[in-house]
């Protein structure tokens, strides 16, 4: 065979795999959305579940899956903001930030499973924290901390050498440097990054369901006051999330429209998922544009 | 000490009459260590205000070495003995506030590097960081440092504009602008048009020659056409020693030393 033709082959074959990994994909994608987005109303995203009855919805676990990923961001953005200027702009190169990167690498590959184990020993049992949405997301922290730092140092590095040089040859320093002018240019990166996170966190159940716990308390969404027990945004009522509820349905479930419960629920989750992927893409695109290009 | 065919020692630097010519700059017993490796030897050199001194040399000859100490830029990867007198201070000296030292000794870097910022915005963000805060006082610097870096009838219109959609040699000298809006006292440039096509090097080089009225320029250069079109004094750098150190017009057409003739003949190696 000559040069042309093995080209042409290894090209065919690539093709090949790339169609057959695309239409899986489309096939997954497609069937969840068929069988779910019929069950999928307004009734169903705004009413509370139902445990033996036909008719429940997922409202509850809608919010608490939002309530949960805020928080989560809440705690895990500033930490991994701060480890990952100082990981990219400060760390001197030696055995310990060696170490610490390590550290970061192999809790990034921990299975969500066992940060799950971990944070239910720890939070719920050891610090009596309970099932409970802090306990949720203090164990989705953990989950997301490495990968978000991550991706933090990761756009930080992404600004070239010279933009660092260009700020302190002004006479600026180190600190207004990094903060004024490489973090805005890295900002595209990082918010990308973060979005991704999120869906990420939005469809995680494993860590969630020894931490947030697997109930829905009735929430009144009336009630605003973080501190009464009722209200929807106190920390330390268990909640179960959206990723939670699908997975017990599936395990548990006695409610005699389980399946269609779980295959809507399923659909939701996706789109939750499609769109932070791609508001991702658009958010980052955006911006990159508007700190790069003409105003 | 010897190495390769040229002898390191059999130098020749030009040293100024201090009565009839002003010093903006002086270095004594300069050396730098990059960690155990010594990049540059013995620099005792002396830079005349109001004057262009370029420095060339081979690649890898410890210009931008050299250069970078003069700032500290290099502060975090070298290690700089020896003194470097300003103003009768030793600005090599721990005790220097390298902030304040950095707004008298600016600097330009080989690629441009405009901040992803409007072009007016990367001229008043380090102003602005110092306090300068009259919206009216900006303007007017912003005018007269584009107007010095020879820009501002080009961009006059598109202030707002981001710098990164300005040319290579526009980024460039808007990057010259950024440096003078400080009011410095000394510019340093290292190879400022080596990623600049003809053209836009010939602008740079005119603004220079408007940008030695006020201020000293030291300027390292491989272009040895440039260096002989807008430098007063050149100094030749070869692995890490300065072996000839005198006006242009001598290293040019009548170098003293052999290495120096080879080298701007083009018969060195
Ligand atoms: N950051 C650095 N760390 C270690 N060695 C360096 C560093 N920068 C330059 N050098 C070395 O110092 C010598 C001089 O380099 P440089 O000053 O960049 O030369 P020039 O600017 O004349 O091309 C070279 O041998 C180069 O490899
Ligand atoms: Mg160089």
């Amino acid at each position: 065979m000559n040069t042309k033709k093995v080209n042409k082959l290894a090209l065919a074959v690539i093709k090949l795999i790339a169609a057959v990994v695309v239409v899986i994909l489309a096939f997954l994608l497609g069937k969840i959305l068929l069988s779910g987005l019929p069950h999928v109303s307004w009734h169903f995203l705004t009413t509370p579940s139902r445990s033996f009855t036909a008719g429940g919805g997922i409202g509850i676990q809608l919010f608490n899956s939002f309530y949960l990923l805020i928080l989560t961001l809440l705690i895990s953005f500033p930490l991994s903001l701060g480890a990952g200027i100082y990981l990219a702009e400060y760390a001197p190169k030696n055995r310990v930030t060696e170490g610490v990167r390590m550290a970061i690498e192999v809790l990034s590959s921990l299975p969500s499973v066992v940060v799950g184990l971990f944070g239910f020993l720890l939070f719920v049992v050891q610090f009596k924290m309970g099932f409970s949405i802090i306990s949720g997301a203090i164990a989705l922290t953990f989950f997301n901390l490495p990968l978000l730092t991550r991706n933090v140092e990761d756009s930080l590095n992404n600004v070239p050498k010279l933009q660092r040089e260009a700020g302190l040859a002004l006479g600026l320093s180190k600190w207004h440097t990094v903060t004024k002018i490489i973090l805005p240019e890295a900002l595209p990166g990082i918010l990308t990054g973060i979005v991704l996170c999120a869906g990420r966190v939005f469809g995680e159940a494993a860590a969630l369901i020894y931490t947030a716990g697997q109930s829905a308390t009735n929430i009144d969404f009336s009630n605003w006051n973080p501190f009464d027990e009722s209200s929807p945004l106190n920390l330390f009522r268990p909640a179960e999330t959206l990723a939670v509820h699908i997975w017990k349905i599936n395990s548990e479930g006695i409610m005699p429209d389980a399946e269609q419960i779980s295959a809507g629920a399923s659909a939701v989750l996706i789109v939750a998922v499609l769109i932070f992927n791609l508001s991702a893409r658009y958010l980052g695109n955006r911006l990159y544009k508007r700190l790069t290009a003409s105003k | 000490m010897k190495a390769g065919k040229y002898d390191l020692n059999d130098t020749s630097i030009m040293n100024f009459d201090k009565q009839k010519q002003e010093i903006a700059l002086s270095t004594h017993d300069l050396q730098v260590y990059y960690g155990n490796k010594h990049a540059f030897y013995d620099g005792n050199l002396q830079f005349e205000r109001y004057k262009i001194t370029a420095l060339i040399g081979a690649s890898g000859s410890g210009k931008s070495t050299f250069l970078r100490s003069l700032n500290r830029m290099n502060d975090d990867v070298a290690t700089v003995t020896g003194e470097i007198m300003y103003r009768g201070i030793d600005i090599n000296s721990k005790k220097i506030n390298l902030y304040e030292m950095r707004k008298q000794i600016g600097m330009v870097f080989q690629r441009p590097n405009p901040f992803s910022k409007s072009i007016k915005e990367n001229i008043t963000f380090a102003l602005k960081e110092n306090g300068i805060k009259d919206k009216q006082k900006l303007d007017e610097i912003v005018e007269k440092s584009l107007r010095g870096a020879a820009l501002w009838d080009e961009v006059k219109d598109d202030l707002n504009k981001s710098a990164l959609a300005l040319s290579g040699g526009q980024q460039q000298r808007l990057c010259i602008a950024r440096a003078i809006a400080m009011g410095p006292d000394i510019l340093l440039m290292d190879e400022p048009c080596s990623a600049l096509d003809p053209i836009s090097t010939l602008k740079v080089e005119e603004t220079m020659h408007e940008l030695k009225k006020k201020y000293t320029i030291i300027i390292v250069t491989h272009n040895m056409q440039q260096a002989s079109r807008v430098s007063d004094y050149t100094a030749f750098f070869h692995m890490g020693h300065v072996i000839e150190y005198g006006k242009t017009k001598d290293i040019f057409t009548n170098p003293k030393i052999q290495a120096t003739e080879d080298y701007v003949s083009g018969n060195f190696g």
